[in-house]
């Protein structure tokens, strides 16, 4: 049923100076489940991230958000729509120059008519969701890495969106961090009643918390399924990348000469 | 930072700005002596205006009374016409002698008014009709060999 | 011996380049004049950047025009005392400040210290994805980030050349006046008779609002046209300056030769 799919992706394709980056993606999210799209660097996850939330306009193919139209949408309409989604930039993005508090104030007092008193009790509110509620006089500048993600994921959720994005949540963490991030993503998706799309290639920390997983390789998705299908999965790229294998599908070596060719031709190359 | 301090010091910033501008016009520049108080306007036509120019003074007795506000040709009479916004806190007489001189010797050229003993004084839009023109250094010094060659013949 | 073909290629890409440059800035331009309403309504958003651009630059400001001042006291008695005419010491200085050093000069420091922060300040929350997830919270950037900073710029600028004209002012007369011992009446009476505020003082005013226009403007294109790596930032903040600096230079021929066209 069309209302369970919150994201419906079809036949996608992105062109960044004539490289072709997506080529024909298909891809159903169904409402209230955490989604995983996993892939190598390069592979155009990002630009797939991107273009659902309207940041880039595809060159072919359509992204519809519930009932919307996200590629041929006016400033006004994204904009709008954009105030029910939240995303999770790589390495927060915080406001360097405002506190936390301020930070997680900003879509509150930006979107929202409500009252000084209102904004407090809700900013803390949802940094006492990811543990930071004692941290809330601090500057970005004074935070670690994990931490500054958690205020991020604070701020990101501070309008109870209906889809939350995740651009590599996990990456640059302690194994601690990590932990509390994959946790967090969980339990705020079942909270809010929200619908989440994780781009990231913690193969371990994902398999925990998602409940379906997209890989995708050179602009196409190559295989799909639950965690449990992942893991039994036979696919060679699939199992190269869960068991994180040095050689398969995913060559180890660049492209060159052989070696006869390159030691023992006698001519130097520059 | 504290938004009332940061307010307290971009006040202070724009007060001082201001304060500069006003030093600048006032003390600096001569706007307190420009022609804030009403003027009225008078004409006068010169044979030749010399080196005078637009915004130039208006003197009587030295003292500044007005400013040129434009000058024109008059292809009728081949004279040049001088309009002249002059301070509405003078009136002059209808028989008030304007010429051109020099401030200095190479200084800037002026209309300079000298009064008449008339009774009846000069309107706004009036003409004045009394008037001697720039005196063109060229002319001077051509006069001049011209006489002492006049001069030289009579002694011979 | 290089190709000239390729020679001539390179030259025409670096022309439309920079051409292409150009057109963008102006859109970049109009697109600030429209979403400009937030700066004004929200005020202290402005008022922020008019204290960074502003207040912070007093200073430089202040002692730059103070020692631009006294130079000029000090050339210029140097040559008057030569022709005798050492009481025109006082129209020579203010002459000078209004109409040309105090907007050119100041605008140049301006440019250096802060344009280049502004650029700075833009180029970094861009290089740290800060302007990508306002755009993705549904806040425009430009109207948030940009245009303040633009209206910072344009409102000091001539709060800043004034500033350093009067500061110039005062150090001719205390160069001249009190050190030297040009007569101090004559010093002010002929400043007074020789500048004229319409002409002089007001001209200058003018082209410093034109500098502080071309300036802020220049600073956060920069700033938002950059390549976000930190390489990328500190090359936009090169471009700012040197880009601003010819910018003023440019502009003041202009200006001049229309609003000093031979009275």
């Amino acid at each position: 049923m069309s209302d369970d799919i919150l994201v419906d992706i079809e036949d996608l394709h992105f062109n960044y100076d004539g490289r072709p980056v997506l080529q024909g993606i298909n891809m159903k999210i169904p409402r209230g489940k955490v989604v995983a799209i996993m892939g190598g660097s390069g592979c155009g996850k990002t630009t797939l991230l991107r273009c659902i939330g309207g940041q880039l306009r595809p060159t072919g193919g359509r992204v519809r958000l519930e009932r919307h139209q996200v590629c041929g949408m006016s400033h006004a309409e994204l904009y709008a729509l954009r105030r029910k989604m939240g995303m999770l930039f790589q390495f927060g993005a915080l406001f360097t120059d405002i506190s936390v508090f301020d930070n997680v104030a900003f879509p509150l007092r930006e979107h929202t008519d409500m009252s000084e008193e209102m904004i407090r009790d809700l900013v803390l509110m949802k940094l006492e969701a990811v543990g930071l509620r004692g941290a809330h006089q601090l500057m970005p500048g004074e935070l670690s890495g994990g931490m500054a993600r958690r205020v991020a994921l604070a701020r990101a959720v501070a309008l109870d969106p209906m889809l939350v994005m995740y651009d590599e949540p996990f990456t640059g963490l302690d194994p601690i961090a990590l932990g509390v991030i994959g946790q967090l993503i969980r339990k705020l998706n079942d909270a809010l009643g929200a619908t989440s799309i994780m781009v990231t290639h913690d193969v371990q920390e994902s398999l925990l918390i998602v409940d379906y997983i997209y890989f995708v390789s050179q602009g196409r998705i190559v295989a799909e399924g639950t965690p449990d299908q992942i893991r039994a999965s036979t696919d060679p790229f699939v199992h190269q990348f869960v068991h994180a294998e040095v050689d398969g599908p995913v060559h180890f070596d660049y492209p060159a000469r052989s070696l006869r060719e390159e030691f023992l031709s006698g001519v130097a190359h520059g | 930072m504290n938004r009332s301090v940061l307010d307290l010091w971009v006040g202070f910033f724009v007060a001082l700005g201001i304060a500069a501008l006003l030093f600048l016009a006032l003390k600096v520049g001569n706007l307190s002596s420009a022609h804030l108080s009403e003027t009225y306007v008078l004409q006068a036509k010169f044979d030749n205006i010399g080196g005078l120019k637009v915004r130039g003074p208006v003197k009587s007795a030295g003292v500044v009374v007005g400013r040129i506000a434009d000058i024109r040709f008059d292809a009728a009479t081949y004279e040049a016409i001088v309009t002249m916004n002059i301070d509405g806190r003078y009136r002059f007489p209808k028989d008030t002698f304007a010429a051109i001189y020099t401030s200095g010797l190479l200084g800037e050229q002026f209309v300079g008014f000298d009064v008449g003993g008339d009774e009846k004084m000069l309107n706004a839009g009036d003409t004045i009709h009394k008037t001697q023109s720039a005196v063109v250094l060229e002319k001077l010094i051509s006069q001049f060999l011209f006489n002492k060659a006049a001069e030289g013949q009579d002694q011979k | 011996m290089a190709d000239p073909a390729a020679l001539l290629r390179k030259l025409g890409h670096a022309v439309t380049e920079r051409v292409w440059r150009l057109g963008f800035a102006a859109r970049f331009f109009v697109a600030i004049i429209i979403y400009s309403g937030a700066s004004f309504r929200r005020l202290h958003l402005t008022l922020r950047e008019v204290f960074f651009s502003g207040v912070l630059s007093l200073l430089i400001i202040t002692v730059s025009g103070l020692f631009v001042g006294l130079v000029l006291g000090l050339q210029g008695y140097e040559t008057l005392q030569r022709y005798g005419s050492t009481e025109a010491l006082g129209v020579l200085v203010a002459l000078s400040l209004t109409r040309e050093l105090g907007p050119v000069v100041a605008a140049l420091l301006f440019a250096s210290r802060a344009g280049s922060s502004v650029t700075a300040e833009i180029g970094l929350m861009k290089a740290t994805e800060q302007l990508k997830a306002m755009d993705m919270m549904a806040v425009n950037p430009i109207a948030r980030v940009v245009a303040p900073r633009f209206w910072g710029g344009v409102i000091s600028m001539p709060l800043l050349a004034a500033l350093f004209s009067a500061m110039g002012v005062l150090g001719g007369w205390l160069i001249g006046v009190v050190f030297i011992g040009v007569d101090e009446g004559a010093f002010w009476s002929q400043m007074q008779a020789g500048v004229d505020f319409r002409f002089d003082v007001w001209n200058g005013v003018i082209k410093s609002f034109v500098f502080g226009v071309a300036v802020s403007l220049i600073a956060v294109f920069e700033g938002y046209d950059s390549v976000p790596t930190a390489e990328g930032v500190s090359r936009a903040i090169t471009r700012t300056v040197v880009t601003s600096a010819l910018a003023i230079l440019a502009l003041d021929f202009v200006l001049t030769s229309f609003m000093f066209r031979g009275a």
